[in-house]
């Protein structure tokens, strides 16, 4: 771990963006955004944090009081919590049918099957995103702890697309590829930062590699989906991703 | 009124869209080939309203029965707003379909159209040092992880 990370030149590119960054739901979240300043861009953008902390309140695994936790321990009825669970709960099974299998909230650990983790973030950020669209005139890219997405709002001027390097997960401080984005998403699935805590639900036994799968597409949520289901077996999801959703792209590495 | 009218003739030649298509009988080229030709030329009858440009095609790509459907791509072609490219699906010698490839970025509703073309992976490994990136795409880091992190000196640039 290099303390001085090296500045690219990417910022004297962008002179007029923006940059907050908070951590939230265990994560670094920087949002990057362009085109014009003002109150309401600064309202979005907190609004866009509020709304991934409301995620976590309800979602997070760490917390004893989040609603998931709490229906997981059987005090709380699904119905009853938040309705984000159910919501959720839909695109679980969804995501469980489209990629055949290789992606699903049913395996893991412990007492209680149910562990949407893996998809809430890609959901949330994309409800951050809806709120940073509301002020005209803006081009923004959020990055959640190693996924991207960015989108523009009404009336936004062109402006370059965002350059988004694709981590060499064998060396962290080397960029294995690169992708332009004007809107979009890029997901990376990989075991470089966290250890192995990926599962293949078809064994129930932890994904113990290193390499990555990167996957870009129009939606964040469905691009991380993808992305893990490419790191458990990149032939198997490659080859459901295309029959499935052929807007997306994956990159193993 | 004189002027109205080539302007008019002008512009309807700008419009016309003439193909021809050939099927190759002799045995060197199976993948046929066809001509797109967009438009004319304005003939400086008027200020504005045409776009002087000409296309031809190449490229058959698929199929090699004559009444199956085939694409042809049209070269990408320098237009006054930026590179316009167009595809056209022939089928037993009718243009049944035509669709645009490539459209310019000069306006916000070009790029919503264009937003929905996928992002290309551009995969070639270069040093973070040389590599001119807005943001950094990785497996999932941690809070403790940001620190030292190439993204956290991509924001800091920006802060």
């Amino acid at each position: 771990m290099t303390a001085t990370a090296p500045v690219p030149p990417a910022a004297a590119r962008r002179p007029s963006t923006r940059v907050w960054v908070e951590q939230v739901m265990g994560m670094p979240i920087s949002v990057h955004v362009g085109g014009r300043t003002g109150q309401d861009v600064d309202i979005a953008v907190a609004q866009a944090f509020s709304h991934l902390q409301r995620v976590d309140a309800v979602f997070s695994t760490w917390r004893p009081d989040s609603d998931l936790e709490r229906v997981r321990r059987g005090e709380l009825a699904e119905e009853a919590g938040h309705p984000w669970l159910a919501e959720v709960r839909a695109l679980c099974e969804e995501a469980q049918e489209r990629t055949e299998g290789l992606f699903s909230a049913s395996v893991g650990c412990c007492r209680t099957p149910h562990d949407p983790t893996g998809l809430v973030k890609g959901w949330a950020v994309e409800g951050a995103a809806l709120l940073l669209s509301l002020p005209d005139g803006i081009s923004y890219c959020l990055n959640a702890g190693g996924d991207i997405l960015a989108g523009s709002s009404r009336g936004a001027r062109p402006m370059a697309p965002w350059r988004v390097g694709i981590e060499d997960p064998r060396h962290r401080t080397r960029i294995a590829g690169t992708v332009e984005l004007t809107a979009g998403a890029v997901a990376t699935s990989g075991n470089a930062a966290r250890g192995a805590h990926i599962r293949d639900p078809r064994t129930g036994e932890r994904v113990e590699r290193d390499g990555s799968a990167t996957v870009t597409g129009p939606s964040l949520l469905w691009a991380d989906v993808w992305a893990t289901a490419a790191f458990v077996d990149p032939a198997a999801a490659t080859a459901a991703m295309g029959r499935a959703d052929a807007a997306y792209r994956c990159l193993v590495l | 009124m004189r002027r109205i009218t080539l302007w008019l003739l002008s512009t309807l030649t700008a419009l016309v869209l003439l193909f021809s298509y050939h099927t190759s009988t002799a045995g060197a080229d199976t993948s046929g080939s066809s001509v797109v030709a967009v438009g004319g030329s304005s003939g400086g009858a008027s200020g504005g309203g045409t776009t002087s440009s000409n296309s031809s095609g190449s490229s058959g790509s698929s199929g090699s029965a004559s009444n199956s459907a085939q694409t042809y791509d049209g070269d990408a072609t320098q237009t006054r707003w930026g590179l316009v490219q167009v595809q056209i699906t022939v089928e037993g010698g009718k243009v049944t379909a035509a669709d645009v490839l490539q459209v310019p970025m000069a306006n916000h509703h070009d790029q919503q159209i264009n937003s929905y073309a996928v992002p290309i992976l551009n995969a070639e490994v270069v040093d973070a040092q040389n590599a001119d990136i807005d943001m950094v795409s990785g497996a999932t880091d941690t809070s403790e992880g940001y620190l030292s992190s190439l993204q956290s000196a991509l924001d800091k640039a920006g802060l």
